[in-house]
């Protein structure tokens, strides 16, 4: 289903790598190079042990389907031609979640199916990663 | 009273509008008519308070960034004890426990809380966003999050991890509205049925229209004071036995686990404060924004196990004759919820330990249990109260 936010990501100065890799295709997420543990949403610190500066690093692009809901109706003009739309709770492979829609055909949806990353062009936005079921 | 963190201080004097709309009103002079009515149950005066709690700066509660100062000034009072925290739906639950530690520390000895918005008829605009489309929330917000598909995102994991069913919601929905019929103020009071709700549309699915808070223009206030105090006054002191407040997440992505919120940190702290045990509960007002928001608090306050929510709710331990009565005026799913319910069901907790709800009577209860829930299922706060 189409995707073109009413509501883009405003980026900064920190976050352009993330929105410039999208455009390229790319999933980036962070690794701790203290810890050795990965995050999302990329932040400029270790969320979990505080060390400052964690890389980018390409993500798998591949996770795990944690929650989802179709959302049929919103007060959110921004959104409301999207309706429905599948938001969706993904659990990379790498172990963090990240907020994304599911794109294409989602007529057997659940909780635990595998997913792969796609990008969407949105616009003024760039592109913005999004996944899709796995096809079994 | 029971050996606890407190029981030192009182809820003195508690008002909820019976307004649920208000189309022309600003929401200020709402919260002068609840101010108004707590101080009058209480047999005070404006001039009598030196402490003031509000959260007013959500677009349909009138205020900016400095909203109790905002609404102080409408008042016309100079207070020396000021809190704004703000969490939320359960903003004034907060404010409670804080007005205690106040109170029983000298710097204030009569606290006022109050709350009003006018959540329905608000004609200035409104945001369904808890951040902005930067920082954090340029990973969140281009999605579309409304905040019914938030908490819709915990209710469809609860549903994969325990089996929970759209019908063990709904009954919760169901319970409300029963309790609502009793109630003369209650924006809706005609009775549903399981079937009812899940026939209702979809907004954000497993939730369907009738699993949502009604909308209102409301309010209302409560005035705390120390125990000692409230022998002097009016009406019948509630005295607050135990607090708990709690931060989870903003970002639904760092939700973990997804079907556990900060009421369980709240809801232990709010009984080890109190020396209780959920078993000696005898009432709960649990926020209901939706009704997986009750079902979760169920679990995490301890009033059932981890995933038994459900069943808990389907086998009516919810009713006045269950094993927790909860939302005995039919809460912001079937009552009232201008915005933030926390106040209101703090209202509703020490009418039903004085005997005096506008609707559904308990038998005597001696306890009660009063838990917010704001942002989506972000921010916690919870109160125990008792006479």
């Amino acid at each position: 289903m189409p995707h073109a936010p009413g509501l883009p990501p405003l980026t900064d100065q920190f976050s352009q790598a993330y929105w410039n890799a999208a455009r390229e295709r790319t999933l980036l997420i962070q690794l701790c190079r203290t810890c050795g543990r990965y995050q999302f949403y990329p932040r400029g610190h270790c969320v979990h042990c505080f060390a400052p500066d964690p890389e980018w690093t390409p993500a798998s692009g591949r996770g795990r389907l944690h929650t989802y809901t179709i959302v049929q109706r919103t007060p959110n003009a921004e959104f409301a031609a999207d309706c429905p739309y599948v938001l969706a709770i993904i659990e990379l492979d790498e172990g963090p979640r990240m907020t994304a829609r599911i794109i294409g055909k989602a007529d057997d949806i659940a909780c635990g199916q595998q997913v792969h990353a796609v990008f969407t062009p949105a616009g003024n936005a760039g592109v913005l990663p999004n996944f899709a079921l796995d096809i079994r | 009273m029971p050996a606890s963190w407190s029981g030192q201080v009182a809820i003195v004097g508690a008002y909820e509008s019976a307004r649920r709309l208000a189309p022309g009103m600003h929401p200020f002079a709402i919260q002068a008519e609840c101010a108004r009515g707590a101080l009058a149950d209480a047999g005070l005066e404006l001039a009598d308070i030196d402490g003031l709690a509000t959260a007013a700066s959500f677009p349909a509660e009138g205020a900016r960034e400095m909203a109790v100062a905002e609404v102080a000034e409408y008042l016309g009072v100079h207070p020396r004890w000021v809190d704004g925290t703000d969490i939320g739906g359960a903003a004034p639950i907060s404010h409670a426990g804080h007005a205690v530690a106040a109170i029983q520390s000298g710097l204030a000895e009569v606290v006022l809380v109050t709350y009003a918005a006018c959540g329905y008829s608000w004609p200035h605009g409104a945001a369904d966003y808890l951040t902005y489309a930067h920082g954090p929330g340029q990973w969140e917000l281009p999605y579309g999050p409304s905040t019914v598909a938030t908490y819709a995102l915990a209710a469809r994991r609860h549903m994969h991890d325990y089996g929970t069913t759209a019908e063990d919601l709904a009954a919760i929905a169901v319970q409300c509205r029963a309790n609502a019929a009793a109630n003369p103020d209650a924006r809706y009071s005609v009775p549903i049925s399981v079937d009812d709700v899940l026939a209702s549309p979809v907004i954000a699915d497993p939730l369907h229209r009738l699993d949502c808070c009604v909308v209102t223009d409301s309010g209302g206030a409560f005035v705390l004071a120390s125990a000692r105090r409230a022998q002097s006054m009016n009406a019948r002191p509630a005295y607050v036995l135990g607090f708990g407040e709690a931060l989870g997440q903003v970002s639904m992505s760092q939700m973990w686990p997804f079907t556990a919120t900060a009421a369980a940190a709240s809801g232990a702290r709010a009984f080890q404060t109190a020396g209780m045990r959920p078993a000696e509960i005898d009432c709960a007002q649990l926020y209901d924004s939706f009704t997986i928001t009750v079902l979760l608090a169920l679990e995490d306050l301890g009033f059932c196990g981890k995933g038994e929510g459900g069943k808990f709710a389907s086998a009516g331990e919810l009713a006045p004759g269950g094993r927790l009565p909860v939302n005995t005026d039919g809460g912001g799913l079937s009552s009232n919820h201008p915005g933030r319910r926390g106040a209101l069901a703090v209202v509703e907790a020490v009418r039903q330990l004085r005997g005096t709800s506008p609707g559904l009577r308990l038998d005597r209860p001696r306890t009660a249990l009063v838990h917010g829930m704001g942002g989506s299922l972000s921010t916690s706060a919870t109160l125990i109260l008792g006479v």
